[in-house]
């Protein structure tokens, strides 16, 4: 067993120096930078792997996890506004970031997986990118109903071509494309430098969760409760899924954390845009400074042991 | 030196706007805009710029009173409320009027 992953030490050190107020801050290039790097990363594996596998066969992986993307906003989304008793521009944005993954999130359950030799299906960053767009529409259309006047044309560019959708998929069709043998003279910057990339990725991180404290005492408990119980429960929705879809202990572990994760990057942007009436502040203090250090520090070797849980006694 | 009376109007906001604002002020008459990355705090807080959601950016507009006019009354209508963002408008002198 290794001992703590450096990649979360990093992400501590990130936390504490924000904490602390240490003048440490990362250029906002740099952190697009890397965040170019994790994204197409993790693109090109997963679409080595597609290249070996028939899309008609992942059929059924797909369908279910886009029902998985839609589903999970819309159990969100009464849970803000009865308990949260948010409004529902607010609860559908939160709805729609819960709904959606976080990448930062999936590279680290990844870089743990890979630590301790655990195998999961390759194929997980095609799983990864459908899930991060259902429930952007779901959250839209729960704050602010079908008749209302979004421009769902600028809305669908939005999410179609936000960076990090197009870098995903960009990837996947390059690995794709490519092949494993092609691929080699750029392994190097992608596969070479991916765990010092994700750390330096989560000592920015760290920054910017540290940032939210603030918001988090302002805004109090039940973004805490929310953000912490509902990543729990996304995380048996999708263990369960992927235990019914049958992958292995790996790839239901991660499919468990994408359900648990918020997303940061796609659905901000998009709700700022299509539900300016939200404030982000709300989502981004839960998803941020509440769900992400969660998945990071306790969640992933959590959603480990409900893997293992789950293939045990289910056979 | 000779120069021409025109408005700066200066826009200080969230950087999620910038296309949007860019297609507004050229349907508004703007000949031109330019954007710099920017970061301070305001009432909705500190904006870092560490990344995108708190990124803010400053668009700089050269034009004249009418249109300057028009893009100050259309953000305020369309964005004031819902966006961090303020607006001011300065007088300059400009060489080449027929550029603005």
């Amino acid at each position: 067993m290794p001992g703590i992953d450096p990649i979360v030490l990093f992400f501590l050190l990130g936390l504490a120096a924000g904490l602390a107020r240490s003048d440490l801050r990362l250029p906002g290039a740099i952190y697009e930078f890397l965040s170019v790097i994790l994204l197409l990363a993790i693109g090109l594996k997963g679409g080595v792997e597609l290249a070996q596998q028939s899309l008609p066969a992942l059929l059924p992986q797909i369908i279910a996890v886009l029902l998985m993307g839609l589903i999970l906003p819309l159990l969100a989304y009464p849970v803000l506004r009865l308990l949260g008793r948010l409004g529902r521009a607010d609860a559908g944005s939160i709805a729609a970031h819960y709904g959606s993954v976080s990448v930062g999130t999936y590279a680290v359950a990844v870089a743990w997986l890979v630590a301790r030799d655990i195998s999961f299906e390759a194929h997980m960053p095609l799983l990864l990118v459908l899930l991060e767009m259902p429930a952007i529409v779901v959250g839209i259309l729960l704050a602010r109903g079908v008749a209302a006047d979004t421009d769902w044309r600028k809305l669908a560019h939005e999410v179609f071509l936000g960076k990090s959708i197009v870098l995903l998929v960009g990837g996947l069709l390059i690995g794709w494309a490519a092949g494993p043998q092609a691929l080699q003279p750029v392994s190097g910057l992608f596969f070479g430098l991916f765990h010092g990339v994700l750390a330096l990725f989560l000592l920015e991180m760290g920054l910017v969760a540290a940032g939210q404290v603030g918001s988090l005492r302002r805004h109090g408990l039940f973004l805490a409760g929310f953000g912490i119980l509902f990543p729990l429960f996304g995380a048996l929705v999708g263990g369960g899924l992927g235990w019914l879809l049958g992958l292995s202990v790996g790839g239901t572990m991660l499919l468990a954390t994408l359900a648990a994760s918020a997303s940061y990057i796609a659905v901000p942007a998009a709700m700022r845009l299509a539900l300016p009436e939200a404030n982000p502040t709300l989502s981004l203090t839960a998803s941020l400074g509440v769900t992400f250090p969660f998945n990071i520090l306790i969640g992933i070797p959590l959603y480990q042991r409900l893997a293992e849980l789950l293939h045990a006694t289910g056979g | 030196m000779r120069t021409e009376a025109r408005k700066l109007v200066t826009i200080v906001t969230e950087a999620a706007l910038e296309r949007r604002l860019a297609d507004d002020l050229k349907r508004l008459g703007a000949h031109g805009y330019t954007v710099s990355d920017a970061r301070g705090e305001g009432s909705r807080g500190v904006r870092s710029a560490g990344w995108e959601a708190s990124s803010n950016i400053r668009v700089e507009v050269v034009c004249d009173e009418p249109t300057a006019d028009a893009i100050a009354a259309h953000l305020r209508r369309h964005y004031y409320d819902h966006y961090a963002m303020i607006l001011y408008l300065g007088d300059v002198g400009v060489l080449r009027p027929e550029k603005f």
